[in-house]
C-alpha cells in the first residue's frame, strides 16, 4: 500500500508530463493546464498524507523498487526513502508547485506552446521528487541532473531568442561543472563505504575509522556540486541569466525549489559534513561571501526579476552560512520560509510584468499600487518577510541564522548582517519604484493597467499568508521544526532559549532592517530618485551594475581561451598532425592511383565475383572439414 | 545450433541481396538483418541457459588454423550490437535512393558478416581475416556512395584504407610471432603463453598500432573526421556505430590478456593517452562548422573514455567500457541519422546554414534533443550507466583520471548543446523543413527507447557480460 502510494506520488507528475507532451497539443489549453496542475496536486495530497501519517518513533519508510547500477564492490538499487527531511521537502515542493502550476494556467494562456510548458514543468516536479526521495546518492543524482535539464528547457522556453538559449546553455554547463564535483564525491564515498545509501553511509560513518582526509575531499566535492545547483560563488552567474525563462519558472525552479537542492543534499549528508570541520568552514565563508556579493549587486539592478534573482543568490548564501556552521535545521527553516516569500515575490513580479505586457524595467514602472492592490499587498507582505521585519516569516528564520553566526564568528555575523541590511534596502527600493509615485510607462500601458485574474491572485494570496505566518513552524520556545528534524541530524543542534542575549540580537537585526528600509524610503520616496539610464551610470556603481564584470572575467579567462584553442586545433594542429602521422605519403599516392583504376572498372561485376568467391570458399571449408 | 548460424545468415543475406536486384535489395537486406538479430537473441537465450554456443573445427592444417568461434557474454553482446544496428541502419536508409542499390546493401550485410566474425573469432588468424575483411566493404561504400568532391573523397578514403591496413600489418606480424611460440593461433593457447616482458612489450604495441588506428586513439585519429564526413551516412553509421568497437573489443579480448604484463606496466600512459583524446576531441568539436565532423570528434572523445576504461584492467572499467560501447553505438548512429535527416532537406552538413528548424518540426526537435541528452550521458540513459561505471573505475586508479576524464561531462554538454542550439533553435529558418517521415521517426524512436530502457534496467546486459569479463581478468592476472 505504502509502496503504491509512494509510486503514485512520484509518477503522477510524470503522467502529467506524458499527457502534455503527447496529447497536449490536441486538447485545449485549459485542459492541458488543468491536467498539469492536478497531477502535481495529487502528489501534494499524497505528501500531506504521508506527512500526517508519519510516525517519528518508528523507522522511516524505505522502498526498493529495482536493481539499477552495480559496480564490483556494491549494488545500487532504485530506492525511495521517506523520512523527516524528504517529507518536509516534498510538502513545500509539491505545495508551491501546485500553486505555481495553477498560476501558470492564466499566465501562459496566450503562449502557443502552453502544453509544452506544462509538460516541462511537470517533468521538473517529477525529477524534483526523485531528487528528494531517492534513498541513495545516485538516485538523488538522477533527480539532480533531471531538474537541471528541465531548468535548461524552461529557461530556453522561448527558443527563438538566442540570448535566452545562451542563458539556458550557460545554466546547464555551469551546473555540470558542479555535477562533476558531485560525481567525484560519489566515487570517493562509494569506494570508501561500498554503499551510497544514506542509511548505510551514516551507519558506516558512525562506526568510525574513516580516513578523514578522504572524507574531507568527498565533502568538498559534494559541496562543489551544491555550489553549482544552488548558485554559490564562484558558480552563481547562471542564476541571474536564468531569469530569461517565463516568470513562473523563476518562481518555482530558480527561487523556491531547485536551487535549494544543494542545501537539501548537504543536510542529507550532515553526518559526513559534521566530521569535516575544515570543509564546513569553507561552506560558511563561501555562503557569507555569496550573500554579501549578491546583495550588493542587487542594490543597483533595474530589472525587477534581476533584483529578485540576486536576492535569491544572496539568501541562498545565508542558508549555506548556516549549513557551514552546522545549523542544518536553521538552514532548512530558512529554505522553507524563503520558498514562501520568494515564490510570492516572483509571482507578484510576474503579475506586474503581465499587466505591463512584458515590461521588466522598474524605471518604467511606478504607481501600480492603486491599479493592482492584491499584487501590491501580497508583495508587500513578502517584502516585509524577506527584509526580516517582526513578525513575518523571514524575521524568524533569518534571525536564527544571524544568532548562530554571532555565536560562532563575529565577522561572519557582521557580513550576514550587512547583507541583510542591503536586502531590506533593495527590496524596498523595488517596492517603491514599482508601486509608489507616478507611473512612468507609456500612455498605452497606463490605460490598460489592471489587476491580474484570480488564477494569478489566489496563489499570491496563499503564499502571502504563508509568508506571514510561516515562521510559526519554528518559533523560539516551541521549535517544532528542530524537534521534528532531530532524528536525522546526528550532531548537536542549535536551539535558542530566549534570553537577554537573544533579545538584543533580534533588536539589532530588526534595527538593521529598518535602517535599510528608511534609506530606501529617503532616496526613492522623499527624493523621488529614479535610477539613471544605463549610459549615465559611472564609477563604482557602474562596476556593481555590471555585476563586477564577473561574467566578462569568466569569458576572458575560460570561454574565450577554450574557443581559441578549439580553433587552433581545428585549423592548424589537426591538418599538420595528419601530415606528420601519415608520413607514408609515397605509399598513399601509389595506392591512390590503384584506387582510381578500381573505380573505372565495372563495380557490379567485381562485387559479384567478390561475394561469390567468399561464399564458395567458406561454404567449401565448412562442408569439407 | 551455434554462433556460426548468425554468420551464415549474414553471408547468405548479402548474396541474396545481390541476387534480388536493385528494387528489392533494401527490403531483402533488412529481412536478413532482422533474421540475424532474431538469431542472435535466440543464441543469447541459449547461452544464458548454459548451452555451449561456441564452434570449433579445423580449417588449415599448416599453419594450424582453426574455425574457432567463441560465443561468450562479451562476444555475444558485441554481436548483438552489430546485428541490432545493421538492420536499423538499413531501415533508416529506406529514404535514400542509392544508385545501384543492390551493391551497397550487399556490402552492408557483408560488412556486418565480417564484423560479427571479428567479434566471434577465437583463432588469431581467423580473427585477422575477418578484421581485414570488414575493411573492404566500408572502403567501397565510402568511395562509391560518398558525398562531396570526388577527388577529395577518394584521397580521404584511400588514406583511411592504407592507414588501417598498415596498422593491422603490425598485428599480423604479432600473430606470426605468437605462432612461433605457441604453435597455434587459438586464443586459449595464446592465453597460456608465458611471454617475457620484452616479448610482451613488442606484441602489445604491435597490436596497439592496429587498434589505436581503428578506435581511434589520438594521435592516430587523423583519418577519422574526413572519412566520417565524406562517407554516405549509412557508412558513417556503420563505422562509428560498430566498426570502431572492433578495436575496443580487441583490446579486451586480445591485446590485454595476451600481454598482461605490458598492459599493467604501461597502464598510466595508456589511460593518460586515452583521456587526452577525450579532452582533445571535445575541444576540437566545440568550433566545428560541419555537423558530421563535429559528431566525428564527439565520437573521438567518447571512445577515448571507453579505451581508458579498458586499460584500467578492472572489472568496472571493462564492463563500463562494454556498456558504453553499446550505448555509444546506438546514440552515435542516431545522431548521424539526424544529420542525414537534415541533409535530406537542406542538402548541407554546414551548421551555419541550419538553425530555426525546431519551429517547423517540434517532433524531430524533441527526438534530436533526447539523443543529445543521451550523448551527454544524462542519468536515465544507458550512456550514463556506461560513463558512470568507467569514471568510477578511473577514480579507483587515480582521482585525477576521473577528474580529467570527467571533463567530458562539462565539455560534452558545451559542444552538444551549442550544436543543438545552432542547428535547431533561433528564428524560423527561411528554408522549408518537411516534417520527419514515419521511417525516420521510427528509426530514432527505436534508438531512444533502447537507450532509455537500458538506462533504467541495464541488468540483463550486466549479467550477460560480467562473467566473461571476469574470466578475461583472471587470465590477465594469471
Amino acid at each position: 500500500m505504502e509502496t503504491n502510494l509512494a509510486l503514485l506520488l512520484l509518477l503522477s507528475p510524470f503522467a502529467g508530463f506524458l499527457f502534455n507532451i503527447f496529447l497536449g497539443k490536441k486538447v485545449n489549453k485549459g485542459i492541458s493546464g488543468a491536467i498539469g496542475t492536478l497531477t502535481v496536486l495529487i502528489s501534494f495530497l499524497l505528501s500531506v498524507y504521508f506527512f500526517t501519517s508519519f510516525n517519528p518513533s518508528t523507522k522511516p519508510i524505505e522502498i526498493n523498487l529495482f536493481d539499477w547500477i552495480s559496480v564490483h564492490n556494491f549494488k545500487l538499487s532504485f530506492g525511495l526513502l521517506l523520512d523527516q527531511l524528504s517529507l518536509l521537502w516534498l510538502l513545500f515542493v509539491t505545495g508551491i508547485g501546485s500553486l505555481i502550476h495553477l498560476y501558470s494556467i492564466s499566465y501562459m494562456h496566450d503562449d502557443d506552446n502552453m502544453h509544452k510548458f506544462f509538460a516541462y514543468l511537470n517533468l521538473f516536479v517529477f525529477f524534483m521528487i526523485t531528487l528528494v526521495i531517492g534513498s541513495n546518492l545516485l538516485v538523488m543524482f538522477i533527480g539532480w541532473e533531471g531538474v537541471g535539464l528541465c531548468s535548461y528547457l524552461l529557461i530556453g522556453f522561448w527558443y527563438k531568442n538566442h540570448s535566452y538559449n545562451d542563458a539556458a546553455k550557460k545554466a546547464f554547463i555551469m551546473n555540470r561543472i558542479g555535477d562533476l564535483g558531485f560525481l567525484i564525491g560519489i566515487f570517493i564515498l562509494g569506494s570508501m563505504f561500498s554503499t551510497l545509501d544514506f542509511v548505510g553511509m551514516k551507519q558506516a560513518l558512525t562506526a568510525g575509522n574513516s580516513d578523514t582526509s578522504l572524507l574531507s575531499l568527498a565533502a568538498l566535492c559534494l559541496f562543489i556540486g551544491a555550489c553549482g545547483k544552488s548558485a554559490q560563488l564562484p558558480l552563481y552567474t547562471w542564476l541571474p541569466d536564468a531569469m530569461a525563462g517565463p516568470t513562473p519558472v523563476s518562481a518555482l525552479i530558480h527561487a523556491a525549489t531547485m536551487v535549494t537542492a544543494g542545501i537539501f543534499m548537504i543536510t542529507r549528508m550532515n553526518f559526513l559534513f559534521d566530521l569535516t570541520p575544515d570543509v564546513q568552514n569553507i561552506i560558511a565563508v563561501v555562503g557569507a561571501a555569496t550573500a554579501l556579493v549578491a546583495a550588493s549587486i542587487g542594490l543597483l539592478q533595474n530589472d525587477i526579476k534581476k533584483v529578485l534573482a540576486y536576492s535569491t543568490v544572496s539568501q541562498l548564501g545565508l542558508m549555506f552560512l548556516a549549513l557551514g556552521l552546522g545549523a542544518y535545521n536553521v538552514a532548512v527553516f530558512h529554505v522553507i520560509t524563503h520558498a514562501f516569500f520568494k515564490a510570492c515575490l516572483f509571482l507578484g513580479s510576474g503579475s506586474v510584468i503581465h499587466a505591463l505586457h512584458g515590461e521588466q524595467d522598474m524605471r518604467k514602472m511606478g504607481g501600480l499600487r492603486k491599479a493592482m492592490p492584491i499584487t501590491f499587498w501580497t508583495m508587500m507582505i513578502s517584502t516585509l518577510a524577506i527584509a526580516g521585519i517582526f513578525p513575518f516569516a523571514g524575521f524568524w528564520s533569518k534571525d536564527e541564522i544571524l544568532m548562530v553566526a554571532f555565536d560562532h564568528n563575529k565577522t561572519l555575523w557582521m557580513v550576514a548582517s550587512i547583507a541583510s541590511i542591503m536586502t531590506a534596502f533593495y527590496m524596498f527600493r523595488l517596492m517603491y519604484l514599482t508601486f509608489f509615485k507616478d507611473f512612468r510607462g507609456s500612455e498605452k500601458q497606463k490605460s490598460h493597467l489592471h489587476e491580474s485574474p484570480y488564477l494569478i491572485t489566489i496563489p499570491l494570496v496563499i503564499l502571502a499568508i504563508l509568508a506571514f505566518i510561516g515562521g510559526g513552524i519554528n518559533l523560539p520556545g516551541s521549535n517544532w521544526l528542530n524537534h521534528f528534524l532531530e532524528p536525522i541530524l546526528s550532531g548537536k543542534h542549535e536551539e535558542h532559549a530566549l534570553g537577554s542575549h537573544e533579545y538584543i540580537l533580534m533588536g539589532v537585526a530588526l534595527t538593521g532592517a529598518i535602517i535599510g528600509i528608511v534609506l530606501a524610503y529617503l532616496k526613492y520616496i522623499k527624493q523621488a530618485v529614479v535610477p539613471q539610464e544605463d549610459s549615465e551610470i559611472t564609477g563604482i556603481s557602474n562596476t556593481i551594475y555590471n555585476k563586477y564584470y564577473v561574467d566578462e572575467f569568466y569569458t576572458f579567462l575560460i570561454v574565450r581561451p577554450i574557443n581559441s584553442l578549439s580553433n587552433f586545433f581545428r585549423t592548424t594542429l589537426e591538418p599538420s598532425l595528419g601530415k606528420v602521422i601519415f608520413s607514408f605519403g609515397l605509399i598513399t599516392n601509389k595506392v591512390g592511383k590503384q584506387g582510381k583504376k578500381l573505380q573505372t572498372g565495372s563495380i557490379g561485376l567485381y562485387m559479384f565475383a567478390f561475394v561469390i568467391g567468399i561464399v564458395v570458399i567458406i561454404s567449401y571449408l565448412f562442408i569439407a572439414q | 545450433m551455434d554462433v556460426t548460424t548468425i554468420l551464415f545468415i549474414l553471408l547468405f543475406g548479402s548474396l541474396f541481396t545481390y541476387i534480388s536486384g536493385d528494387k528489392l535489395a533494401s527490403k531483402v537486406a533488412f529481412a536478413f538483418g532482422l533474421l540475424a538479430l532474431g538469431t542472435t537473441l535466440y543464441t543469447i537465450s541459449l547461452y544464458v541457459q548454459g548451452v555451449n554456443v561456441s564452434h570449433m573445427s579445423n580449417w588449415i592444417s599448416f599453419p594450424k588454423v582453426s574455425l574457432a568461434f567463441e560465443g561468450d557474454g562479451l562476444s555475444l553482446a558485441m554481436v548483438l550490437l552489430t546485428t541490432a544496428i545493421t538492420p536499423l541502419i538499413i531501415f533508416s536508409s529506406f529514404g535514400n535512393n542509392f544508385k545501384s542499390s543492390k551493391n551497397i546493401y550487399t556490402l552492408m550485410l557483408f560488412m556486418a558478416f565480417a564484423m560479427t566474425g571479428t567479434f566471434l573469432a577465437a583463432d588469431g588468424l581467423l580473427y585477422y581475416v575477418f578484421w581485414e575483411l570488414a575493411l573492404i566493404p566500408i572502403y567501397f561504400i565510402a568511395l562509391l556512395w560518398g558525398n562531396g568532391d570526388d577527388e577529395k573523397r577518394k584521397k580521404a578514403v584511400v588514406k583511411f584504407f592504407i592507414y588501417t591496413l598498415g596498422g593491422s600489418l603490425f598485428m599480423l606480424i604479432g600473430f606470426a610471432y605468437l605462432y612461433t611460440k605457441a604453435n597455434s593461433f587459438l586464443l586459449t593457447d595464446l592465453y597460456q603463453l608465458n611471454l617475457s616482458n620484452t616479448e610482451q612489450f613488442y606484441i602489445f604495441f604491435a597490436f596497439f598500432l592496429a587498434y589505436a588506428i581503428k578506435i581511434p586513439i589520438i594521435p592516430f585519429h587523423t583519418w577519422q573526421a574526413k572519412v566520417y564526413q565524406k562517407a554516405p551516412t549509412v557508412g558513417t553509421m556503420l563505422l562509428s556505430g560498430v566498426m570502431l568497437k572492433m578495436g575496443l573489443y580487441s583490446l579486451i579480448r586480445w591485446q590485454i590478456p595476451i600481454a598482461p604484463h605490458a598492459a599493467k606496466t604501461y597502464m598510466p600512459i595508456l589511460i593518460g593517452l586515452s583521456i587526452a583524446g577525450v579532452i582533445y576531441g571535445s575541444i576540437v568539436a566545440i568550433r566545428q562548422k560541419d555537423l558530421k565532423k563535429l559528431l566525428a570528434y564527439s565520437s573521438l572523445a567518447h571512445v577515448g573514455l571507453i579505451a581508458a576504461g579498458c586499460y584500467t584492467l578492472t572489472i568496472d572499467g571493462l564492463s563500463g567500457a562494454v556498456y558504453q560501447m553499446i550505448a555509444h553505438g546506438f546514440v552515435i548512429v542516431g545522431l548521424f541519422f539526424t544529420a542525414e535527416i537534415i541533409f535530406r532537406r537542406f542538402e548541407t552538413y554546414s551548421i551555419n546554414e541550419m538553425g530555426g528548424i525546431r519551429e517547423q518540426t517540434p517532433k524531430f526537435s524533441s527526438l534530436f534533443m533526447i539523443l543529445v541528452l543521451a550523448a551527454v550521458a544524462l542519468p536515465g540513459t544507458f550512456n550514463f550507466v556506461g560513463e558512470f561505471t568507467v569514471l568510477y573505475s578511473l577514480n579507483q586508479i587515480n582521482i585525477w583520471f576521473s577528474v580529467l576524464g570527467g571533463l567530458t561531462i562539462i565539455l560534452g554538454a558545451y559542444y552538444m548543446l551549442k550544436m543543438f542550439q545552432n542547428t535547431m533553435l533561433g528564428e524560423t529558418n527561411s528554408k522549408i523543413f518537411k516534417d520527419v517521415t514515419a521511417n525516420e521517426f521510427i528509426t530514432l524512436a527505436v534508438i531512444i527507447v533502447f537507450l532509455l530502457f537500458f538506462g533504467l534496467f541495464p541488468k540483463p546486459l550486466v549479467d550477460l557480460v560480467t562473467p566473461s569479463l571476469n574470466h578475461i581478468l583472471e587470465v590477465t592476472n594469471r
